[in-house]
């Protein structure tokens, strides 16, 4: 309820659409590897924020700082106008307050990580329900229709009952997204979704990510396909060693860059 | 070739199955058993039957009841020395070695000797309403062999839980389920899957320790065997039909958890 009420305070404040992710500050240290180094990110309902950097930049541990998948060392995060509630750790670092806040943010946040990780235990369908119904508290039969239709969408209509070692890793990948559309997310959070994939699969996958950026999903994508990062962004972050070293649309940071890094990064790539 | 097995008749198929080489096997073990019907002496074996009916019945039931509870306290051991704090990892840890380490022989004779002589000290005790159960012996054995298969399985279990990729446990994390849940929906099923092939040699082998609890005396179908022998001083017929039974009841289990380790679903990655 509070979460909505700011939100729409946030929107009406602004006179735009409103913040789906806000980080702020943000400081991640693994032992004594500072990883991020005050990194300030959001992203507005709507919009496609690509995160591009070299191996080791942090782009990684900044998205899985946003569901405290890894818990910053300090900083504000803001989901959908709601702020994560953090408590030090005693160890310099710090924790979730709140383990029920966490639980309930993060079954809005739809994961798509660079090995897929679907439960193999499960079929395909299986894997696409099982947040809703276990989660969310929906009722079998609705996510299973829901289910359905987002397995049509990506295009494994007929692959329903298969178990995930079963498929390509293009099609795992293609069931994962299926997996965290299923909880109707508010932003989906893409882990270099491609970067586990043989070649010729990569296309089908960003060809479906590319769809959902198109009907205007919230995304924040962090990614090494600069092409595609370029198609389908409307703000990209370029981080170098834990820094936003610059940022902007993607036809100034591909077509103008301004650091020396980022020309030398985007020199590399092509 | 799925046609091929479609289109035949169960006619057509038995006959297939029925070889020369299994025909040869089958006539050999025929023999055997006739042979030993009438070369043996299985007279005394009218007078044992019900005993050894019970015995039976004993040796099922305390491979069943322990291998279950064992494997319930196997869970959580293996679980906390996987995830769990220190003041828990540490004492499960050190449960499992000394169950390992150790005799089942001897575990069973500490609890039924030591325990056993020492619970009729405490009044309390022996006015309470577990008394009647505390004085028989098969409490004892049923502790100490749900103890032993806890430990060993806790052990496997431990690396069954360790096995489970991370990818997918932070998968379940990063979709908002509540830590009871993974261990549910994802950790449990997996690690069970994972540890079934192992589990049924384990279960096979604890079938095989049940006979330690004639030396506590409880009757099962290994004691039953002893007695024959020293009642009638026949030695080689009770243990033929001891063998016999065990083999029996390992062919069940073994086929009992084929038939589980089949429903697993395929292959896991």
């Amino acid at each position: 309820m509070s979460a909505v009420a700011s939100l729409e305070l946030d929107a009406s404040k602004v006179g735009e659409a409103a913040e789906a992710i806000h980080v702020e500050n943000l400081h991640k240290k693994f032992g004594s590897l500072h990883v991020l180094k005050g990194v300030s990110v959001s992203a507005r309902d709507g919009e496609v924020v690509a995160i591009i950097g070299g191996s080791g930049s942090g782009k990684s541990t900044l998205l899985r700082c946003i569901n405290c998948l890894e818990n910053p060392t300090s900083g504000l995060i803001r989901v959908n106008g709601e702020e994560i509630r953090l408590k030090p750790d005693g160890n310099g670092g710090s924790v979730p307050a709140d383990r029920r806040q966490i639980e309930r943010i993060r079954s809005r946040l739809g994961m798509v990580f660079q090995s897929f990780n679907l439960w193999s235990h499960m079929t395909l369908l299986e894997n696409v329900i099982e947040v809703p119904v276990h989660v969310l508290g929906v009722k079998r039969q609705e996510a299973i229709e829901v289910a359905e239709r987002l397995l049509a969408r990506v295009g494994l209509a007929e692959k329903r009952d298969v178990y995930p070692a079963f498929l390509s890793g293009g099609q795992q990948q293609r069931g994962a997204i299926a997996r965290a559309l299923a909880i109707q997310p508010r932003v989906m959070l893409f882990d270099e979704p491609t970067s586990a994939l043989d070649p010729e699969l990569v296309g089908e996958v960003l060809k479906v990510i590319g769809d959902l950026a198109q009907e205007g999903r919230t995304m924040v994508l962090v990614t090494h396909e600069m092409k595609f990062a370029r198609q389908v962004a409307s703000h990209v972050i370029y981080l170098h060693e834990g820094v936003v070293e610059e940022e902007g649309p993607p036809e100034q940071i591909f077509g103008a860059p301004r650091s020396e890094r980022l020309k030398q990064f985007l020199r590399n790539i092509h | 070739m799925s046609e091929a097995i479609l289109t035949t008749t169960p006619r057509q198929r038995a006959l297939g199955w029925l070889q020369p080489h299994r025909v040869v096997l089958i006539a050999i073990a025929a023999a055997l058993v006739l042979a030993a019907v009438f070369t043996m002496r299985w007279d005394w074996l009218p007078k044992y039957f019900d005993l050894a009916v019970q015995g039976v019945w004993r040796t099922i039931w305390l491979l069943i009841v322990t291998t279950l509870l064992g494997f319930v306290l196997a869970v959580p051991l293996g679980l906390v020395q996987v995830t769990g704090p220190w003041w828990l990892a540490a004492p499960a840890r050190a449960f499992c070695t000394v169950i390992r380490g150790t005799p089942l022989l001897l575990q069973l004779w500490l609890l039924y000797y030591g325990l056993g002589s020492l619970f009729p000290q405490f009044p309390w005790i022996r006015e309470s309403f577990l008394w009647p159960y505390l004085r028989q012996a098969w409490p004892y054995g049923v502790l100490a062999l749900t103890l032993s298969y806890a430990g060993y399985e806790g052990e496997v279990m431990r690396g069954a839980f360790a096995g489970v990729p991370r990818g997918q446990l932070e998968a379940a994390r990063a979709f908002g389920m509540r830590r009871w849940t993974i261990l549910r929906r994802i950790w449990l099923p997996q690690a069970f899957y994972r540890a079934l092939p192992t589990l049924t040699g384990e279960t096979v082998l604890q079938l095989k320790a049940t006979p330690l609890v004639a030396t506590i005396t409880m009757v099962d179908i290994y004691a039953v065997s002893s007695r024959v022998r020293q009642e009638t001083f026949i030695t080689y017929e009770p243990l033929l039909l001891l063998a016999l039974v065990y083999l029996t009841i390992t062919g069940i289990l073994v086929f009992l958890f084929r038939k589980l380790e089949a429903r697993i679903p395929a292959r896991l990655g």
